[in-house]
């Protein structure tokens, strides 16, 4: 990962926006920000953001790579849309943060143990194994991510929750055994590997 | 009205704001007959409706008297009030324009006594003060409504206020008989000057104006500002009549916004600037104005009234578009909420009133009436295919006063060109 990084800030050296453009998911919108600042008033976690959105972009134009790539800002979107909603520009807003999230995650420069990041990898994983999210697994594992003592904590706290959905049978308690994956297990999982070879080709990843 | 008489070589001038008296005295000047159509009771249109105005801070009273004086010294020019263009059809040279008049119940002997409006009861909103304050339904639309005659409202129709006013009348001017009546008048030209509305403030929904008293647009600021406003002049919260010392303005309130207004109307931020002046002149150094803005877009020489305004110790600029607003219940007090773009601090600031800059948008469907060419906006273009009908004023761009009548000017003068090239061929 660390020489795809390396080769792409050889490749745009000096000029970020024209990276973001070619790789980010929407990133040709970037430019089209004029700095109004509704997008970062809108977002209802927009106090936890070190970086809001309109921050971000500016960055993004001012060349600051590394601080953009490596910030947990854009980890933080909730994609409420609120910021598309209300852009006067109708920029996509939303589609960007996850777009650099996910570049940011690619070149290995993402912050390892952002929560966010790490439940993405979880979720994204645990759906592409079998072709259909095996839900038990997954809260189980989301509760115990960061050891067993706060697992235990998270998962006493939720458990009206949870037994609430076990009660109207919305959680199969048997999933770590019973869950059944799609039925083309394989095919799923070549459709997949030609995606991201079409997309590695097509960003200049194929290494 | 039989007695309009237009020919191929009468310019027909559509609506009575600044413009549009503008383009008929210019037109009227030049020895064309003009026939000017407004479809208000009275001419004046948005200007008059201004506590003062650029480009010299006027009060309407100054320079509106002088355009009415032009006007009615000049007997080339035909005024018809609360007349409807429906459709304009025909090509350069040859149009034929149909025109709805609307009855005011009032003839030509009304003295503007107001004897009538003081014996009718009914009160209904008043349309000059934008619904700010109420008025009894037989009214003078304006201190300088010209003509100067009143008008009964058509709700009182059929009524015993109806009655009471004409009986009122010593000189028999109500009339309660007339008609509506539709009319074509034949003309050369036509200058569209119908001018704009404010944009629908309740539309940009996360400013509440709908929801919120103390959130009100630019233009009830200007009647607020004004001493024969609703208030008197006095600059005070809608929500409980308390002064409003801090006030916040938001620029580009519906203007420069794809979800609503896609052009900049140009004439807000100077129009914002303008109304802190107003704050000041009121409340001296009690005064605080706050302007949000995305950037301040003083266009062409008002650059220095800017500066002005930005040396004043009681306006705060901040470079942020607000995101929302909310509201304290308890104090009717308004709660601004956003990040600015200097620095990206976020703010939850309160004021006393917050005032909407909002943009302009055509006031008529021009394309539709007229068939002419108009730009996303709905804005007149001038192109091949408009022949002989020219846009001016506000009708074919966001513009202020000066500019607008700069518009009127240069439009009288193409519709002349064209009225002078019928004439030569009819020899």
């Amino acid at each position: 990962m660390g020489d795809i990084n390396t080769a792409m800030a050889e490749q745009y050296r000096n000029n970020f926006l024209k990276e973001v453009e070619a790789n980010v998911e929407e990133g040709q919108w970037v430019k089209m920000c004029m700095q109004c600042g509704v997008c970062s008033g809108s977002c209802p976690l927009g106090p936890a953001w070190e970086h809001p959105p309109q921050e971000i972009f500016m960055m993004i134009r001012a060349g600051r790579r590394e601080e953009v790539l490596k910030s947990e800002s854009m980890w933080m979107c909730t994609s409420c849309y609120n910021c598309i909603v209300r852009c006067p520009r109708e920029l996509p807003i939303t589609h960007i943060m996850h777009g650099l999230a996910n570049y940011a995650h690619r070149l290995g420069l993402a912050p390892k143990m952002n929560p966010t990041r790490r439940f993405a990898k979880m979720f994204w994983n645990n759906l592409t194994k079998s072709g259909r999210v095996n839900e038990i697994e997954l809260s189980v594992g989301l509760y115990f991510m960061d050891g067993f003592k706060t697992g235990i904590a998270r998962a006493w706290a939720m458990k009206d929750i949870g037994l609430g959905m076990l009660k109207t049978r919305r959680l199969n308690p048997f999933g770590f055994v019973s869950h059944k994956g799609c039925k083309d297990k394989k095919g799923i999982h070549r459709m997949l590997k030609k995606a991201r070879e079409i997309e590695d080709r097509r960003k200049g990843f194929a290494a | 009205m039989a007695d309009v008489v237009a020919t191929h070589e009468t310019i027909v001038v559509v609506g009575g704001g600044i413009s549009g008296m503008t383009a008929a005295v210019e037109a009227a000047e030049t020895g064309k007959n003009v026939i000017l159509l407004e479809r208000a009771p009275s001419l004046g249109g948005r200007v008059n409706q201004l506590y003062k105005y650029f480009p010299k801070l006027c009060h309407p009273t100054c320079g509106m008297e002088i355009n009415l004086r032009r006007l009615r010294g000049n007997k080339r020019i035909r005024v018809l009030t609360q007349a409807e263009v429906l459709k304009v059809e025909g090509r350069a040279g040859d149009y034929k324009i149909s025109v709805t008049l609307h009855p005011r119940y009032v003839n030509d002997h009304c003295t503007a006594c107001g004897a009538c409006g003081e014996a009718v009861a009914t009160e209904i909103p008043n349309p000059f003060d934008y619904g700010m304050s109420r008025m009894k339904a037989a009214y003078l639309p304006s201190l300088m409504a010209y003509p100067q005659r009143y008008v009964i409202d058509p709700s009182i129709l059929g009524t015993p206020d109806a009655e009471k006013a004409r009986e009122a009348c010593k000189y028999g001017a109500v009339d309660l008989d007339m008609k509506p009546e539709t009319i074509t008048l034949t003309a050369g030209a036509v200058v569209w000057a119908t001018g704009w509305r404010p944009y629908d403030a309740a539309k940009i929904q996360p400013y509440g104006y709908d929801r919120f008293d103390n959130v009100i647009t630019s233009v009830e600021f200007e009647r607020l500002s004004d001493p024969r406003g609703p208030t008197g002049g006095r600059i005070v919260r809608p929500s409980d009549g308390k002064e409003a010392k801090n006030v916040a303005f938001i620029q580009c309130a519906g203007s420069r916004d794809r979800n609503h207004l896609k052009h900049c109307s140009r004439i807000c931020c100077m129009a914002s600037l303008k109304q802190t002046t107003y704050m000041r002149e009121r409340f001296g150094d009690e005064a605080q104005s706050t302007i949000y803005y995305i950037d301040i877009r003083a266009i062409d020489r008002f650059e220095d009234f800017y500066q002005k305004v930005q040396a004043d110790s009681t306006v705060r600029f901040v470079k942020s578009k607000v995101a929302n607003i909310t509201e304290d219940e308890a104090t009717g007090d308004v709660i601004l909420h956003g990040v600015d773009t200097e620095g990206y601090h976020r703010y939850d600031n309160r004021h006393d009133l917050c005032v909407l800059a909002v943009g302009m948008e055509p006031s008529a469907d021009a394309k539709a009436i007229a068939g002419v060419a108009v730009d996303a906006s709905g804005f007149i273009e001038l192109g091949p295919t408009d022949g002989g009908i020219f846009g001016a004023g506000c009708a074919a761009n966001a513009l202020d006063v000066n500019r607008s009548v700069q518009s009127a000017t240069a439009s009288v003068l193409r519709a002349v060109q064209v009225v002078n090239r019928v004439a030569k061929a009819e020899g």
